[in-house]
């Protein structure tokens, strides 16, 4: 991502040096220290990590020439498909969630009641924390014998669950701490949305008897809708690079039930220090990372037009 | 060695005469010029644990014998791992003496070629001590520290061996004799598991990788062979199968719920609340199973080998050692480090704080260590009963990582309903080109 928005400013000035043809090497010092930059630390680590990824290239042994084979050990790989599988589900699900509970509390904290902002200032704390110290404490709470979270269903009925001590629920156990912490930062973003709502639309669909919920479907959420997609963007991109939580709570397990990409690279790089392969990984997940940012300026590029053309 | 019984009162007495204990130390070893190399500054990187810390508690002894300064850094394990990996890859590592790990690290150092062979050092009497022998090493240390060819390339320091720690007052409580065999220990795990209580009768590490340590003593005792002659693994053959499916229904017939999450920390807490009666795992855990403000069962806790197997008894074995850096300019001062590190006074005072086991016999075998050691008799005996069954606890190659990844994953994937023959394969099919990729290169 930082390559795409960094580089741009630097294109943009060597397409507008021709222009100024006369005078051109006035303007070369003051672009050579941002290229210089842009050079050393993200055009060459990118093209050294494409050379590395079509290299057999292990610590400790001489490196060869191999061209693409290490892309085609990828697709044959299925501990790398699963981790694939996985940081899908895991960013689908930690888009979504706090997504919509972040949106509710948004719209309750956009009403005035007494201590708002106290509550506020309480609701947004978790954002605050330090992620590897919330995993800790948070691994406490799921132990199935002496973690809190089993004691409180306990109080309700429910029997013990094995959160992050199953398969089945290990993704979901790990969403919801990752949705416990950034709920309240889609909370702020769309609470700055819903300020920036005039009241007459409100007013006027009161006068027509519109219902709350209709209020808040066909007022409020197209209206906060760029916000949702700032949002979403944001968490997309913190969800698929997560690492720090699930490598603190599970580092992958139980068996690789939770290892994404990012981890499964971080174990063939810096664990079985096989550099070649860890590199068409990170090739890979950058694509892909790529793919789906696109993917939402796309979508936002086209709700805007849309917008636009109902509101003329 | 005359000053042996002097080191010993000098320990108990703390380190505060141990400057001039060096002094008393200095004649024996006359051959030794241990003043040689005074001056030299030597950088040494260890992994955290009790070997680091007592390294460092008493470098001034070391400093006092031969005037060499030390400068020396503790880094948790894994990390520690990645950095030496990386700093002996760039050729110009930033310490001279490094901690190893034996059972992950020996192959990739070996083939690497990044430690100095101190085979003719051993050999010169200007620089070893007479009581330093290669055959005072167990055979297990004499595997770990040499290479293919008969080189040794480093100084075993500490051994891990796996053996059962178990809860006598649990075991008291359901009239459940300790186990001999897997069969009585499945049979007393059942007895001594009671859910409405909360307590059950096995726990161990069921967490992807860390599992393997666990897993390996039942492959060990079913008759397993990690490599046949032509390095081929067999991590997935009969015995494998049967090893898994002990493993399997320990871990979820009789063990707490989570298990498969667990690792030696996690199992070790619930061992330490009372919460199970049986735990197999490393020897050097009696500490904080002895410790009271850590423990619940300080003072029942008994220490035994691990079962026999159909096929067997033996105990998996760990061990960590330390080598000079094949970069270092300062080879024979690193030499006397490692030599001092292993010697029978450092030695002692390791085992007798329970924080590890030398694997030198001399030590290990002497009357006048083992009266010092403050941990219970029972555990120092399972120690000198383990030594004698020892086999190593993972195979000798360089994907050591990559296979403790996948044969761990497929072992732990039986917790949850897992076939184990299917599992196996499934996980050798990919370890295998990894194996193979791994020996060509």
């Amino acid at each position: 991502m930082s390559a795409l928005t960094q580089s741009t400013p630097a294109a943009a000035q060597s397409d507008a040096a021709p222009e100024k043809e006369l005078r051109p090497p006035s303007y070369w010092p003051f672009v050579v220290p941002a290229l210089v930059v842009v050079l050393a630390i993200i055009i060459f680590p990118w093209v050294f990590t494409i050379w590395m990824s079509l290299n057999e290239w292990k610590v400790g042994s001489p490196t060869t020439f191999v061209g693409v084979s290490n892309y085609l050990r990828l697709t044959s790989d299925p501990r790398f498909v699963e981790a694939v599988g996985h940081t899908l589900v895991y960013t689908v699900l930690s888009v979504v969630l706090p997504l919509v509970f972040g949106t509710l509390a948004a719209v309750v904290f956009h009403q005035k009641f007494a201590g708002r902002g106290f509550l506020r200032g309480i609701f947004i704390m978790p954002m605050m924390a330090t992620p590897v110290a919330i995993a800790l404490v948070w691994t406490m709470m799921f132990h199935p014998q002496l973690g809190v979270l089993n004691y409180l269903l306990s109080l309700v009925g429910i029997p013990a669950q094995l959160w992050v001590f199953h398969p089945a629920t290990v993704i979901p156990s790990l969403v919801l701490v990752e949705t416990w912490q950034w709920t309240p930062l889609v909370m702020l973003i769309v609470l700055g949305g819903l300020a920036a709502i005039p009241t007459e639309p409100y007013e006027s669909a009161q006068i027509d008897g519109a219902s709350f919920w209709q209020a808040f479907r066909f007022i409020t959420l197209p209206l906060i809708m760029p916000f949702l997609f700032i949002a979403g963007m944001i968490r997309m991109i913190d969800a698929v690079k997560s690492f720090d939580i699930i490598f603190a709570i599970t580092q992958g397990g139980p068996g690789s039930a939770s290892e994404t990409i990012n981890l499964y690279l971080y174990s063939v790089a810096f664990i079985y220090y096989d550099l070649g392969y860890g590199s068409a990984i990170a090739v890979i997940f950058f694509l892909l990372i790529v793919a789906l940012a696109a993917l939402m300026l796309y979508a936002r590029q086209r709700m805007l037009w849309t917008e636009i053309a109902s509101g003329a | 060695m005359a000053d042996h019984s002097i080191s010993r009162r000098t320990l108990l007495k703390g380190t505060a005469a141990a400057g001039a204990l060096s002094l008393t130390g200095l004649p024996a070893h006359a051959e030794v010029n241990w003043k040689k190399y005074a001056g030299t500054k030597l950088e040494v990187i260890l992994a955290k644990g009790p070997r680091g810390d007592n390294l460092q508690k008493n470098i001034k002894e070391f400093t006092d014998l031969t005037g060499i300064q030390v400068e020396s850094e503790q880094i948790p394990e894994q990390q520690q791992r990645q950095k030496c990996v990386i700093e002996l890859t760039s050729g110009k590592p930033s310490f001279d003496v490094v901690h190893l790990s034996y059972h992950v690290q020996k192959r990739q150092f070996e083939k690497a070629g990044w430690l100095t062979d101190i085979t003719p050092f051993m050999k010169d009497p200007t620089l070893t001590a007479p009581d330093l022998v290669e055959s005072d090493f167990s055979a297990a240390g004499l595997q770990y520290c040499k290479n293919d060819k008969g080189q040794i390339l480093s100084l075993p320091w500490s051994v891990d061996y796996f053996i059962l720690y178990y809860n006598k007052e649990l075991f008291q409580k359901k009239g459940v004799a300790v186990p001999k065999t897997f069969d009585e220990m499945v049979a007393a795990a059942e007895k001594l598991t009671d859910t409405k209580e909360g307590t059950y009768g096995f726990v161990g590490r069921g967490l992807r990788n860390a599992n393997m340590t666990l897993w390996t003593n039942f492959f060990l005792n079913y008759g397993g062979e990690f490599l046949d002659a032509k390095g081929n693994i067999l991590t997935d053959g009969p015995e494998a199968v049967e090893a898994t499916k002990l493993y399997q229904t320990l871990l979820t017939k009789v063990a707490p719920p989570g298990v498969v999450g667990f690792n030696w920390m996690e199992s070790m807490a619930s061992f330490t609340q009372g919460r199970s009666a049986m735990w197999i795992d490393g020897v050097g855990w009696a500490p904080p199973l002895e410790d009271p403000a850590a423990s619940r069962v300080v003072g029942k806790v008994g220490y035994t080998v691990v079962p026999a197997g159909p096929k067997g008894q033996y105990s998996a074995t760990y061990g960590d050692g330390l080598g000079i850096a094949a970069a270092s300019k300062n080879k024979e001062a690193a030499y006397l480090l490692c030599q001092w590190a292993v010697s029978k006074k450092q030695g002692a005072r390791l085992l007798q704080a329970g924080g590890g086991v030398p694997f030198r016999n001399s030590i290990l075998n002497d009357p006048e260590v083992q009266a010092g050691v403050k941990m219970p008799k029972e555990w120092l005996q399972s120690v000198i009963d383990s030594a004698k069954i020892s086999k190593l606890g993972l195979p000798v190659v360089i994907p050591v990582a990559e296979f403790r990844d996948l044969v761990g994953a497929a072992v732990t994937s039986t917790l949850t309903g897992g076939d184990p023959a299917t599992e196996l394969k499934k996980a050798h099919e990919q370890y295998r080109p990894i194996l193979e990729r791994s020996e060509k290169a």
